[in-house]
């Protein structure tokens, strides 16, 4: 049996892994030949760890040939985005800033995807820090979305999505603080899981925007997406906003009855800044529920439209804290002309980050400023709690909210990188759900005419992933077509 | 004109939890540089500050003792400004919120009582040390420091003397040492003091320009300090000059401030509440066990001593000084020694021979039962007064029992009357001049036989006993 198991799920990798069927370090050597196949046209990999991989993957086997009980990811290969801390290779954040850094520890989610046995297969590439929605703001190299080699991934976690799509890996982590996740998972025709703020641990996770960002995986299956999260969520002593839960079973919680749930369609998610084909595709999708009993609701989300400002308000603000730490004293760049600590400070900053990082930090730095601070800061926090008031309001009426995940599918290089605000809109609907702390997810729903993938989003209460879920599973199941594979060999 | 000082406070206290205030790192002083140190107080990517629950517990204590309203909901906020002692390059610390907040505490000058009210106290992280001693134009910074846990306690301008300055940072010391949340040694840098300094026409209720003086290593410093700046304030004001804001330096030596950095533009720290951390919310229950933990507060302990022992206002004063001194004496009396003879030879005789030493009383090799024992046989009449001031000397040294060492040296004290009265007659016998004098009203000489006595005894004499046997022989 020669079949590929790149383009196989993360599920199907870990039973088979685990029977015996096949040798973990077999389904490695499989993606790592899979990577010199296509990853010099995609891009996605910032560091391979052939090395690494080979050698966790034969730890694996070693396991199961002592007849010990594999973990729930035996096996399985995963691709890190380049802002989780790993004591293997570098942890860039693709910036120049980074580029050499090595990190003295593991993030808590690294700890655990190895704790469960997955395989680390390397990095892959992102806008530096986490600023971006296309990945054109790295400054390690150009990642391509597979589907169409001249068009963008979607970022930040671009290469994650990427990869995933190319058949690289059947999971990458990637983190969210606006849209992420989901944004390229969209773009690139995956799933991606964006997790309630406070489910799975920020130890070890390059900040952006504190109070926003969250890990979560990109799969090219809602099953898989539910087996990661089930491996990486839970309370962290490391991290004090991780949520104290019950141990979870998002896997056993994929039912596939759907029956008495309300799906409510926010009327401010519908309108012409939506692209008409991906009106058209998330529509279709919407029709799979109601077609199979679901009751659909309209719903209003009226703070909509102040999301964006809100949130280049607050990420913009903490993100020039996060950010004050990387001055050349302690790791990271120090500029070799520096010759006073105002020298070391403002060389290193200017080359060591690239334009979009540093108009953030200055934007922040601006509404923190005093005299500034009640008209911006202030004023988008309180704007930030009624956006959260609209969902709560929300979900009085229905129990996930479906809509598009980005206004449009995947565009050209360059189309927008040189209009911040343009690109700002790629996030208009993924936005809100970071704000409002809740979990979402965007699952593929379809191509355009020009073989661009379209994507659903859903929407869900805090810590219902498990409905979120359930709902994304089901539709995966009873959309009634294939995605297929992107056209890369 | 007659000028007024007004004084506010500001005290950096490094609270003695085993651990930095957001990781687990070791907080003792004297590491190598850079040892106790870990991604989160490096400020390393990614790293995650998680809050001490007993830095938060003694803050609480601390606030208590300080009469201090407990917040039922305050926050973290970050402070940011850029510094190489500053890992993250904010610092977290509490801004609008404090943990403690509208406290007062009693101090006492030259027997006045006056209350200086306690604005805030508020946790906040300690920043890393910065060296400039490597050479080669270099600095280096110690991250050891960084983060140790500092709680931050700001007065009201309530001092109008740097006696006054003086006598509250006493009263704080006592009274953080009481809770044993600090070693409070200015040295070391774990009790830092800043004054606030501004001085005004007397009756006017407008402050003037204050100056702050910062980096003084002592009390005593610090109320030099104030003095000196009081005075140089109310020069500049007379001669017609004005009061620059500013932050000034002490000079030791020279006994002067100076200026150590103009105030420019007021510091934008741009403060906002800290996302990685979540609100410190202390509920009743909480705030409730921490009060029923605390022990008796100097000013409780001073009233009881004075109620329960007799004690004079000054005796209880001096022997609850410190916590160590004031459970020391209570051992004694609790050992059954005379509570005012206790604290009698506590603050004369022990003290005397620790200030000798320089030593804390916690060292002091005697026990409390040991020193008890010796008052019994005061008491007992087993040994003179005299020679027990040369025994606690010996017990001082050595640590043995009163008994051991009165044994030892065939101190026992003689009170046997044939034995004396042998020694009398012998002294009376060899001094007929002396014996006359007396006889003819010159009383005075009966000092001049006791010592001849006690001399010929070696000090063992019971003096009472050589008292009355030496009158009756006199009288004969
Ligand atoms: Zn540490």
């Amino acid at each position: 049996m020669t079949d590929a198991w790149h383009w196989k799920s993360a599920r199907e990798i870990r039973d088979a892994v685990s029977a015996g069927a096949v040798s973990a370090t077999q389904v490695v050597s499989d993606h790592l030949a899979r990577i010199d196949d296509v990853d010099g046209r995609v891009d996605a990999f910032t560091q391979v760890w052939r090395d690494m991989a080979l050698e966790m993957a034969g730890a694996v086997d070693a396991k199961i040939a002592r007849g010990e009980t594999p973990g729930p990811l035996a096996g399985v290969p995963v691709a890190l985005k380049e802002l989780f801390c790993t004591r293997e290779g570098k942890t860039s954040c693709a910036s120049k800033m980074l580029e050499n850094f090595e990190s003295p520890y593991d993030a808590t989610v690294v700890k655990k995807l190895a704790a469960a046995d997955a395989v680390f297969l390397g990095k892959v590439n992102m806008d530096e820090f986490a600023m971006g929605s296309s990945t054109e703001n790295s400054a390690i190299k150009t990642t391509k979305n597979p589907w169409n080699l001249n068009c963008v991934p979607g970022g930040s976690s671009g290469g994650s999505a990427a990869a995933v799509a190319a058949g690289e890996c059947p999971i990458s982590l990637g983190s969210d603080t606006g849209g992420s996740i989901r944004q390229p998972a969209c773009l690139c025709g995956c799933v991606g899981i964006k997790p309630t703020y406070g489910r799975v641990s920020r130890f070890g996770l390059v900040a952006f925007a504190s109070s926003l960002d969250q890990i979560g995986p990109l799969t090219r299956t809602v099953e898989d997406a539910a087996l990661t999260l089930d491996v990486i969520c839970g309370k962290d002593p490391m991290d004090a906003t991780s949520a104290d839960l019950p141990a979870t079973d998002f896997v056993g919680g994929l039912t596939g009855d759907i029956s008495g749930l309300r799906v409510g369609l926010p009327r401010e998610y519908f309108t012409e800044a939506l692209n008409a084909e991906m009106r058209e595709k998330v529509e279709r999708a919407i029709d799979v529920y109601r077609a199979n009993g679901a009751e659909i609701v309209d719903i209003s989300l009226p703070c909509s439209d102040y999301a964006i400002a809100v949130y280049y308000i607050i990420c913009t603000a903490e993100a020039s804290a996060n950010l004050a730490r990387f001055d050349g004293v302690r790791y990271g760049f120090r500029h070799p002309d520096a010759k006073t600590m105002q020298e070391m400070y403002v060389l290193s900053k200017s080359a060591g980050f690239g334009p979009e990082v540093q108009r953030r930090i200055m934007l922040g730095t601006y509404v923190l400023s005093s005299g500034y601070y009640d008209a911006y800061y202030l004023k988008a926090q309180k704007a930030r709690a009624l956006i959260k008031k609209d969902f709560d309001a929300a979900f009085e009426k229905c129990d996930v909210i479906a809509g598009p995940t980005s206004p449009t599918p995947s565009f050209a290089f360059g189309a927008k990188s040189d209009d911040p605000l343009e690109m700002y809109l790629s996030d208009i609907y993924t936005i809100s759900v970071n704000l409002a702390t809740l979990p979402g997810m965007s699952l593929p729903c379809g191509l355009t005419d020009a073989g661009l993938p379209a994507g659903l989003q859903l929407i869900a209460r805090p810590f219902d992933e498990a409905t979120l879920l359930n709902a994304a599973h089901f539709y995966e199941k009873n959309r009634g077509f294939d995605m297929g594979r992107p056209p890369i060999a | 004109m007659e000028y007024e000082a007004v004084i506010g406070m500001e005290v950096h206290v490094e609270i003695n939890s085993r651990a930095k205030v957001f990781c687990g790192c070791a907080t003792n002083f004297n590491a190598p540089p850079n040892t106790n140190v870990c991604p989160i107080c490096l400020g390393m990517p990614g790293a995650l500050p998680v809050l001490n629950r007993d830095m938060v517990d003694k803050s609480i204590a601390v606030g208590l003792a300080l009469n201090c309203q407990i917040s039922r909901w305050s926050k973290m906020d970050r402070k940011n400004y850029f510094y190489p002692d500053l890992a993250k390059n904010y610092q977290i610390s509490q801004y609008d919120l404090p943990l403690c907040h509208d406290g007062r505490l009693e101090i006492e000058v030259d027997g006045e009582r006056r209350v200086v009210g306690i604005t805030r106290a508020h946790i906040e992280e300690d920043t890393a040390r910065n060296t400039h001693t490597l050479g080669g134009g270099q600095s280096g910074v110690d991250f050891n420091r960084c983060g140790l846990p500092l709680l931050e306690i700001v007065t009201e301008p309530d001092i109008r003397s740097a006696k006054e300055a003086y006598a509250y940072l006493t009263a704080l010391k006592q009274i953080l040492q009481y809770l044993d949340v600090s070693d409070c040694n200015m040295e070391e840098g774990s009790l830092r003091a800043e004054a606030n300094i501004s001085i005004r026409p007397k009756g006017e209720a407008a402050f003037g320009v204050k100056t702050e003086v910062k980096n003084v290593a002592s009390f005593s410093g610090t109320q030099k300090a104030i003095e000196f700046e009081i005075a140089r304030q109310e020069k500049v004001l007379r001669e017609g000059g004005v009061i620059e804001q500013e932050t000034r330096g002490w000079d030791a030596d020279r006994g002067v401030t100076f200026t150590q950095r103009k105030k420019e533009s007021a510091h934008d720290y741009r403060y906002f509440p800290e996302p990685d951390l979540t609100p410190v919310v202390v509920d009743e229950t909480w705030e409730q066990r921490i009060r029923e933990q605390m022990p008796e507060l100097p000013a409780a302990r001073r009233k009881r001593f004075e109620s329960q022992y007799g004690l004079s206002p000054y005796d209880a004063h001096v022997l609850t000084l410190s916590r160590s001194m004031a459970d020391y004496y209570e051992a004694v009396v609790a050992a059954k020694a005379d509570a005012k003879k206790a604290a009698n030879w506590v603050m004369v005789e022990l003290q005397a021979l620790l200030s000798g030493d320089k030593a804390a009383i916690e060292h002091c090799k005697i026990t409390p039962e040991n020193l008890a024992a010796l008052l019994q046989m005061i008491d007992g009449g087993a040994i003179s007064g005299k020679i027990a001031k040369d025994v606690v000397v010996a017990m001082y040294a050595t640590g043995d029992a009163p008994a051991t060492i009165v044994e030892k040296k065939g101190l026992t004290q003689i009170s046997d009357s044939s034995v004396i009265e042998d020694a009398v007659r012998q002294i009376l016998d060899g001094s007929p001049d002396q014996v006359t004098q007396y006889k003819a009203g010159k009383t005075k000489v009966f000092g001049f036989f006791v010592g001849q006595i006690m001399k010929a005894t070696r000090g063992k004499a019971n003096p009472a006993l050589v008292n009355d046997i030496l009158r009756r022989e006199l009288e004969k």
